[in-house]
């Protein structure tokens, strides 16, 4: 109501620089997306033994689920031993425990999944020797994505538990 | 004053005469006029308000333009094209004039800003050469726009037979920042897009927003704490607090139609069920039971009911249960998935999301699952709310990509859908009930 004009120009100018920074923004973000194979967001390049780093380039952050389903894929599950192994050799780190859903469903539905996925991971690091009380967990949804696409090509990417080293 | 004249009542009975009768039968009748795609929206006419601050008279007008063109039914006339340009509440227009540019419906108001703001309107069939709406308002000088809203519902409540929701709030979730790593938090506005606050600063991320009957305390979820919590806001005073402490993450609230209750789910080793939990507080009643997710509660608006979105036959689908919980029968049977089910606040449909065929659809169907019909499509569309009276949806759709979400309304015979102009990426709307 009664914005005076000159001012509501303004205002479109800065949304629309706002929009371009956005964007510019983006695009760097699914430049930095993992593939498929597990490598972490830091990109790749070793870590000394027993380093966050280690965990994340060489035992590998993260697993992947398909569409709808909290079922642990065999390559899931290597990767999975792989980083029960690692925990139960280096103590002292408490690990939290990501889970993500793609944009392929309802936001609060979504919430729930993350939670179911991210719960699958507890329990099969529990049952593989990772003390519980070193594992916390918590569902991002569908709202932390990391490849931004119109495709599976990022769905796939998105449905995920990352287990993040703390 | 009430009359609604013969030529009005023909003119937008396809939506309101046929709405004054709550049968299935009228129901039926709604469908036919929309397939057979005849709807003409009423031509008025609105001189800018006569103020002596002009440009205040003319501000009140576009408001009352701009609810009435956006709700579909009108087709409010170019004011620059009309024979007579402020309106002139007290005289008797020269029905000559305006027959002759063949404008059957003519609104006249009046506005001034003093100590009060007052307004008076009269709306004029000039074909019966009668008066149809003829309503004066004092409102404090802080509401201006509000007094557009209510003038608005005035004639809307008049020439199509149904209440109002023009003088309406939506809370809802701005966004902004990259998709990646996007800011989220809580805003409230008019229905129309205009007097934005923002409630909540984004330093947590706050979803789902949830307006109380009584259009002051929320209902939401906060990410504050890690796993997200349901929280209750009261819009008047800024106070928040969790709503339970039950050890496990909460989510997906909604209140009980008299406000006394909220309905939410609760996520424990990986199965998600529903529970109640006064507002008050107290002990939390667990609703549902199993492995399954069970989540998006909505009553009734008899409060006997609850409709809610489970995943225990596989897929998401909506099911139906008694407010104490037990006994849930599923209602959707369609291809794909249904989340999302809202109540109607009329009580006689259930608004959905589904998807099906790659595409997200708002939808609605009869309270038995039957009659479904889909309103919307795209590439993304979820989470309907109601406007009071029954007729328009609200949701959230987004192109995907780095681009962000948008609310858009739409009517439930799926026409005239309309993106709600919001200053930053918007979603999950909720719609306030009239406001008092």
């Amino acid at each position: 109501m009664a914005i005076p004009a000159p001012f509501s120009t303004a205002l479109r100018a800065a949304a629309m620089l706002f929009f371009v920074v956005v964007v510019a923004a983006c695009s760097r973000s699914s430049n930095d997306a993992v593939g498929l194979t597990g490598a972490g967001n830091l990109g790749p390049g070793g870590g000394a033994p027993g380093s966050q780093q280690e965990f994340i380039v060489t035992v590998g952050d993260r697993i992947f689920f398909t569409t709808d389903s909290s079922s642990l894929t065999s390559e899931a599950m290597a990767t999975l031993d792989k980083q029960a192994a690692w925990l139960n050799q280096y103590q002292n780190y408490r690990v939290m425990i990501e889970g993500h859903a793609d944009e392929r469903g309802t936001r609060e539905y979504n919430i729930a999944l993350g939670a179911r996925r991210a719960n699958v991971v507890v329990n099969y690091l529990v049952s593989k020797g990772v003390n519980g009380q070193r594992i916390t967990s918590q569902s991002f949804g569908k709202e932390r994505p990391v490849a931004i696409c119109n495709d599976i090509s990022c769905w796939s990417q998105n449905r995920r538990a990352v287990t993040v080293v703390q | 004053m009430t009359l609604l004249t013969r030529r009005s009542a023909l003119k937008l009975g396809l939506a309101g005469g046929a709405l004054l009768a709550s049968s299935p039968m009228a129901m039926a009748q709604l469908r036919i006029v929309v397939e057979g795609a005849n709807f003409q929206p009423l031509p008025i006419a609105i001189p800018d308000f006569a103020s002596s601050d002009p440009s205040f008279g003319r501000e009140i007008a576009d408001i009352v333009r701009n609810n009435l063109r956006r709700s579909g039914l009108f087709l409010p006339l170019d004011p620059a094209s009309l024979p007579v340009r402020v309106g002139d509440v007290n005289a008797t227009p020269d029905f000559n004039t305006w027959r002759t540019v063949n404008v059957d419906a003519l609104v006249m108001g009046g506005v001034e800003r003093g100590g009060q703001i007052s307004s008076s309107v009269r709306v004029w069939d000039t074909r019966q050469g009668s008066q149809v709406v003829g309503k004066s308002y004092n409102t404090d000088p802080k509401s201006a726009r509000r007094v557009g809203h209510i003038i608005s519902d005035a004639i809307y409540e008049q020439l199509t037979g149904g209440s109002g929701y023009f003088d309406t709030r939506v809370i809802y979730t701005a966004e902004s920042g990259p998709k990646a790593n996007r800011t989220r938090r809580l805003a409230i506005m008019d229905q129309d897009g205009a007097n934005v606050q923002y409630l909540t600063d984004g330093s947590s991320m706050a979803l789902t927003p949830r307006f109380a009957p009584n259009g002051d305390l929320v209902t939401y979820m906060n990410f504050a704490d890690g796993n997200p919590q349901v929280y209750l806001l009261q819009l008047s005073s800024g106070r928040q607090q969790r709503l339970a402490n039950v050890g496990a993450m909460t989510f997906a609230p909604r209140f009980s139609p008299d406000g006394s209750t909220v309905a939410f789910s609760v996520e424990q080793a990986g199965a998600t069920n529903i529970y109640a939990v006064g507002t008050g507080g107290g002990q939390p009643r667990q609703l549902t039971s199993g492995a399954a997710i069970d989540t998006s509660p909505s009553y009734s608006p008899d409060g006997g009911r609850i409709v809610f979105e489970s995943d225990r036959g596989g897929s998401p689908q909506i099911y139906m249960m008694g407010a104490g919980g037990g006994n849930a029968q599923r209602i959707s049977f369609g291809q794909g998935s249904y989340s999302t089910p809202v109540w109607s606040p009329k009580g006689d449909l259930i608004a959905f999301t589904r998807q099906s065929g790659g595409q997200f659809h708002i939808g609605i169907m009869n309270a038995d699952g039957s009659g479904e019909r889909l309103l919307y499509s795209s590439y993304h569309a979820e989470g309907p709310t109601w406007a009071p009276n029954g007729r328009v949806i609200m949701f959230f759709q987004d192109p995907g990509g780095n681009d962000g979400p948008r609310l858009m309304s739409v009517d439930i015979w799926g026409r005239n859908p309309q993106t709600i102009a919001t200053d930053s990426y918007a979603s999950d709307p909720s719609w306030s009930g009239l406001r008092s």
